[in-house]
């Protein structure tokens, strides 16, 4: 039985018990994957996972209430999972995690400026560490490894950190953690003059759509976000760079020591923005001061979701 | 009709340059990894091989708009009295689109019956609506997610254009659609299009029509939306994926809908007009705390009841989407509105049958 067979036989002696599964189906093109929510025998036989399924399913799971759903997650979506039990935010008994090896996911941002424009794509597959891409003029071949996700290079943990059932072998799973973030490097090297620049370059095409927000498993207020409210009026409904870039340091701020660097904020906009570098660096700084990482131990209480008196790492009255 | 012209990729420059000194020039062009439409400049490398990432909605209906700016003022003789000073910010600037898709220029068909209609003119995009000419592409390609042809338009659809290009050989073919059109291609360095040019554009649009492939029928989807309206297991189930932001409304070249917000600072402030979007919990939200779009399949629905059953049902059938697929290529969860409608299509039609 291929691991995919397996993955279904399993998802389907579970299904009886839960209110969903959720996986992922084609999408409307060879290019694009949907996230699936399984109900019947008939929806797990949609079931596929490749590369190209990229979105992360946990974002969902918040939003279940009191139904038990079952959650396909790789190792980088199982920290989501995991983030969102410390914070009781869902309940262990509620969610049964089908844990996946993963060889990468796809990032079509970099598809894009590889083969210039996606809207005419026929056929993709994969193949011994390559993608192919089929247009009606061209076929195109990329090393897989160039046209990941973020995510793949910056998350470590290529086996999912907790799980129900788990698939594959662990060692499969080698695309992971392979580097640092080459954006947030780059910024860090910038001037502040030149950093100011570059996100006023950038968010200038901002359309203010909030998927950045809504895709990301950890931004819960959800349709209670002070970015819309008019009472405390902490931002104007006006499009410019001012209002787009505090949205942006609001939910970098909220997400410090939460963000499990999934990645699907900068993989949801639209006018793909590089706005994950900044979630990356409020991180680095919090792993810096309480030497935490997000979504890692479900029994670790999140450092700024509490305090001690006297922090390791914070001088506060030693001068 | 007007004979048609044949431009070269030179001539295409000049006109731009041309036109660029007498209004404002939005042309599709590289914004990092997006392409939008930015004021022309000939530094900047045009990209009209295919749609871009955002229509040319702003350029009549701006995301933020100001209406009025106020300022209140005290008379020191009568400090128990407040006076206040309006002054109107009517757009008066003369704006050429160059280069959008036919479905871009069409929305604004849409836009037309809703805020310039026989009942209501919205004198805010009437103006803007007057000053704007689209010098519109005829597409060359049929993308995965174009179905303009479901909607009554086509790849080569006039409707809502001025002139309408057609990409032939070394240049273009170019046909005025109305008045305005002609005058402005009038003033382009081209020449009178040879019959082999006009068979060649001819050929390249039965191409991507025959490429689009056939169009089902959704005439009977307006009554199958409202037979459906109280369905919530049908809207739960195509909403489940949906995240409930407003990628495919701000991308949508016919979502009209705006909010209107007063932004005071101390005694002067702006009455500014901005895009809102159906999918947004607020967008419905009442004073008293009750929102009648509680969940997202609430949201979901109106946003494909609008467009496809309550607007057509004031428009003579009209449907309020262009087909141009942006809120599907573009949604992070890849939802299509496209398997929406013909599932709704078809579960009316059991619902009917098991009723």
């Amino acid at each position: 039985m291929s691991l995919l067979e397996e993955i279904k036989a399993k998802i389907k002696e579970e299904l009886p018990g839960l209110d969903c599964v959720i996986g992922w189906k084609q999408g409307f093109d060879p290019l694009h994957a949907t996230p699936h929510f399984m109900r019947t025998e008939q929806d797990v036989d949609q079931l596929i996972i490749n590369p190209l399924c990229v979105q992360n399913l946990a974002t969902y799971l918040p939003g279940m209430k009191e139904r038990k759903v079952g959650v396909l997650v790789r190792g980088c979506d199982s920290r989501s999972v995991v983030e969102l039990l410390q914070e009781n935010l869902i309940k262990r008994e509620n969610v049964v995690i089908f844990g996946l090896t993963c060889n990468g996911a796809v990032d079509l941002a970099k598809v894009k400026n590889e083969i210039g424009f996606l809207g005419r794509v026929n056929q993709v597959s994969f193949e011994q560490g390559y993608m192919q891409v089929k247009t009606p003029q061209q076929d195109y071949r990329m090393e897989l490894k160039d046209m990941l996700l973020p995510r793949c290079q910056t998350n470590p943990y290529s086996s999912p950190v907790l799980f129900d059932h788990f698939f594959g072998q662990p060692e499969d799973a080698s695309a992971c953690g392979q580097g640092g973030s080459a954006n947030l490097e780059r910024l860090e090297n910038m001037g502040l003059e030149e950093r100011f620049d570059y996100w006023q370059y950038h968010l200038d095409r901002c359309i203010r759509c909030y998927a950045c927000r809504n895709a990301c498993p950890m931004c819960v207020c959800r349709d209670h976000c002070i970015a819309d409210t008019r009472d405390p009026h902490w931002l104007t409904q006006e499009t410019d760079v001012q209002q787009k870039w505090m949205f942006q340091l609001i939910h970098a701020m909220h997400l410090a020591g939460r963000c499990t660097e999934c990645g699907e904020c900068e993989r949801a906009c639209p006018m793909d923005i590089p706005i994950l570098s900044l979630r990356q660096k409020l991180n680095r700084e919090i792993k810096e001061l309480f030497a935490y990482q997000a979504g890692v131990d479900p029994k670790a209480v999140p450092p700024l979701l509490t305090f001690k008196v006297e922090e390791a790492n914070i001088n506060e009255r030693g001068w | 009709m007007a004979a048609k012209t044949y431009l070269t990729h030179e001539d295409i420059a000049k006109w731009l340059e041309d036109m660029s000194a007498g209004a404002r020039v939005l042309a599709p062009a590289r914004v990092d990894n997006a392409v939008l439409f930015v004021p022309f400049d000939q530094h900047n490398e045009l990209v009209l091989e295919h749609k871009a990432t955002a229509p040319p909605k702003q350029a009549v209906f701006p995301q933020t708009e100001t209406l009025l700016k106020y300022r209140y003022s005290k008379d020191p003789e009568h400090p128990e009295t407040q006076s206040l000073e309006i002054r109107e910010a009517l757009p008066q600037d003369k704006t050429v689109v160059f280069g959008c898709r036919p479905c871009g220029a069409r929305g604004f068909v849409i836009y037309d019956r809703v805020f310039d209609s026989d009942t209501l003119t919205d004198p805010y995009y009437k103006a803007r609506r007057e000053n704007t000419a689209f010098i519109t592409l005829a597409c060359d390609t049929a993308e995965n997610t174009c179905f303009c042809h479901w909607v009554g338009s086509h790849p080569a659809d006039p409707e809502g254009s001025d002139i309408v290009l057609c990409p032939v050989e070394g240049g273009y073919v170019a046909e005025s659609v109305t008045k305005r059109g002609q005058e402005l291609l009038d003033q382009a360095p081209g020449r009178a299009a040879t019959s082999k040019q006009e068979e060649e554009a001819s050929s390249i649009q039965d191409r991507v029509r025959k490429d689009l492939g056939e169009a089902p029928d959704i005439s009977s989807v307006p009554a199958s939306l409202l037979q459906l309206f109280d369905n919530l297991d049908f809207w739960n189930d195509v909403s489940a994926k949906c995240i409930s932001c407003g990628a495919c409304t701000y991308l949508c070249p016919t979502c009209y809908c705006f909010n209107i917000t007063d932004e005071a600072s101390g005694l002067t402030g702006k009455r500014i007009r901005t895009w809102d979007n159906c999918m947004s919990y607020l967008f419905t939200l009442e004073g008293s705390g009750h929102n009648p779009r509680m969940t997202k399949a609430h949201r979901l629905r109106n946003r494909v009841g609008h467009k496809f059953s309550y607007y057509p049902e004031l428009h003579e059938g009209l449907f309020a989407c262009c087909g141009c697929g942006r809120c599907i290529q573009h949604c992070p969860v890849a939802v299509d509105i496209r398997e929406i409608i013909l599932r709704a299509k078809e579960s009316a039609d059991e619902q009917s049958i098991s009723a």
